[in-house]
């Protein structure tokens, strides 16, 4: 798992990208409430905002961390937006991300990286 | 860590201490929450809720003139207010434009204990420092903190250490010792619920707040649950819902237009606001149910069903009690009407809404059974 500044991980299988929101980022929003995920076939740039997520107080914008099409949004947030913030990095993902190639990912953290770069912060 | 261009309120080690995430409101470095905004705010709904709004600007207004005075400016009668009463009121400028709204009583026999927002206090206390005239004088008492318990059980705690607040109903206040201090205290609130405002010396503020905390049927709250407990309660947000555009009858607050004013029309802005009494304003703060798709926020256009957009939400949200999103904004009166079906625009996107009565849930102040 790989995870950028703004808070978004990418865990790659093949050329396939589940992509979502870091338990730091989960646990900053607080309550999650809604969720906006991209429909299949839309493609999206690295660092586009490409889902929405809102906590009681705001919306706030979630960006892609790789290049792709979006072949699935995880529907279930859609009715049970709370999933975030109860298992971010895996049950509550956002989107699979077809990536246009693999080498996207090689800029970001991996967890050691990422848990420093909180650390930091 | 605090961004030192902020202020703090005397609870702030008391708050960090407690794990509250805190963030900048009017200026100040304030809790917006402890361990998360819809527990917090399901808590207050249900036990009793323990707020920090030191913040606020707190002052009296006292002198032989200092009603007469007062009552220049703002529409409602503090005249014939009696003793140990409180009235929600507008400060208004000429336009009658709502400069900020405030509560104002007579908790003792020496004028008014006025209560005013965070981010206009300076403004306020500028513009009754300049505009009060003969025997009336402004003092701001920012040696004070201001705690607010609220929920269904706050009277019952209380009681427990003042049992004759038990006695007060809503908008009651007084000057009175209490936690062996000098108190002015109302039964009032911003969350639609039974509850006290209680102004407390600066010094003592850290003792009470923790004496009250001790009942284990409160708890602390920030300020994103008070936001979203207002927002269910109808109650505006002044500098969002309201402001110095807006008037009392645009922002629906004509019950705070007393009758013997309106008569002597004798105060800022009168003219326009008898006017949109007699002729309708041009919009209208309404409540709104969305009935789908993402929360509307501030900001947001409100169109017709034909896609004419007509105006924007002031404030909106998910209701933790209602588990469904809404907000309040301005349309004009021929949208107005409670039933009227509208849309809310939404990142580009139309969404079902409805125009629906305030409160969005319903309050439940202390009414004293007559005697």
């Amino acid at each position: 798992m790989h995870f950028t500044k703004d808070h978004e991980w990418v865990r790659l299988d093949g050329d396939v990208a589940t992509v979502g929101i870091s338990k730091h980022a989960a646990d900053q929003l607080g309550d999650v409430v809604f969720v906006e995920t991209p429909e299949a076939g839309k493609t999206v740039g690295k660092g586009d905002s490409f889902a929405v997520v809102e906590s009681v107080k705001a919306a706030s914008d979630v960006y892609a961390p790789v290049s792709g099409e979006v072949i699935e949004g995880n529907v279930v947030l859609a009715t049970a937006p709370e999933t975030v913030n109860a298992d971010p990095e895996g049950e509550g993902w956002f989107a699979k991300i077809k990536v246009s190639y693999a080498g996207q990912i090689d800029g970001l953290m991996d967890r050691a990286s990422y848990d420093a770069f909180l650390a930091s912060l | 860590m605090t961004d030192a261009t902020l202020k703090t309120s005397v609870l702030n080690a008391a708050h960090r201490a407690a794990g509250a995430r805190m963030v900048g409101f009017g200026g100040y470095d304030m809790p917006v929450q402890y361990e998360g905004v819809l527990a917090e705010h399901r808590w207050t709904r249900e036990h009793a809720g323990l707020f920090d709004v030191s913040h606020m600007g707190q002052c009296k207004i006292t002198g032989p003139d200092a009603i007469a005075q007062f009552q220049r400016f703002v529409p409602g009668d503090y005249q014939v207010l009696k003793s140990g009463r409180q009235k929600y009121s507008l400060l208004l400028n000429e336009q009658g434009g709502i400069i900020d709204d405030l509560m104002a009583g007579k908790p003792d026999h020496d004028g008014l204990f006025v209560v005013v927002n965070a981010g206009n206090k300076d403004e306020d206390f500028a513009f009754w420092a300049e505009h009060l005239s003969g025997d009336a004088k402004l003092t701001v008492l920012d040696d004070r903190a201001l705690i607010a318990i609220q929920g269904p059980e706050a009277a019952e705690v209380m009681a427990k250490h003042e049992p004759v607040l038990a006695e007060f109903g809503f908008m009651d206040c007084a000057r009175l010792m209490l936690f062996g201090v000098d108190c002015y205290v109302s039964r009032s609130g911003y969350t639609g619920e039974d509850g006290y405002e209680i102004s407390v010396p600066a010094a003592d503020a850290e003792r009470v707040w923790n004496t009250i905390l001790e009942d284990a049927r409160v708890k602390p709250i920030g300020l994103g649950a008070r936001d979203s407990l207002r927002l269910e309660a109808g109650l505006p947000l002044h500098g969002h819902d309201i402001d110095p555009t807006t008037s009392p009858v645009e922002g629906a607050l004509t019950f705070a237009l007393s009758k013997s004013r309106k008569e002597a029309a004798d105060f800022n802005g009168a003219e326009r606001i008898l006017k949109e009494l007699a002729e309708g304003p041009s919009r209208v703060r309404v409540g709104l149910s969305v009935k789908e798709g993402a929360p509307a926020r501030e900001g947001a256009e409100i169109a017709d069903l034909d896609g004419k957009v007509i105006g924007k939400v002031t404030s909106g949200g998910p209701s933790p009690t209602l588990g469904r999103n809404i907000a309040m904004g301005y349309v004009p009166p021929a949208h107005a009407a409670l039933g009227t079906e509208l849309k809310v625009i939404v990142r580009g996107k139309a969404a079902a809404a409805e125009v629906i009565d305030m409160p969005f849930v319903a309050q439940r102040y202390y009414r004293k059974p007559k005697a």
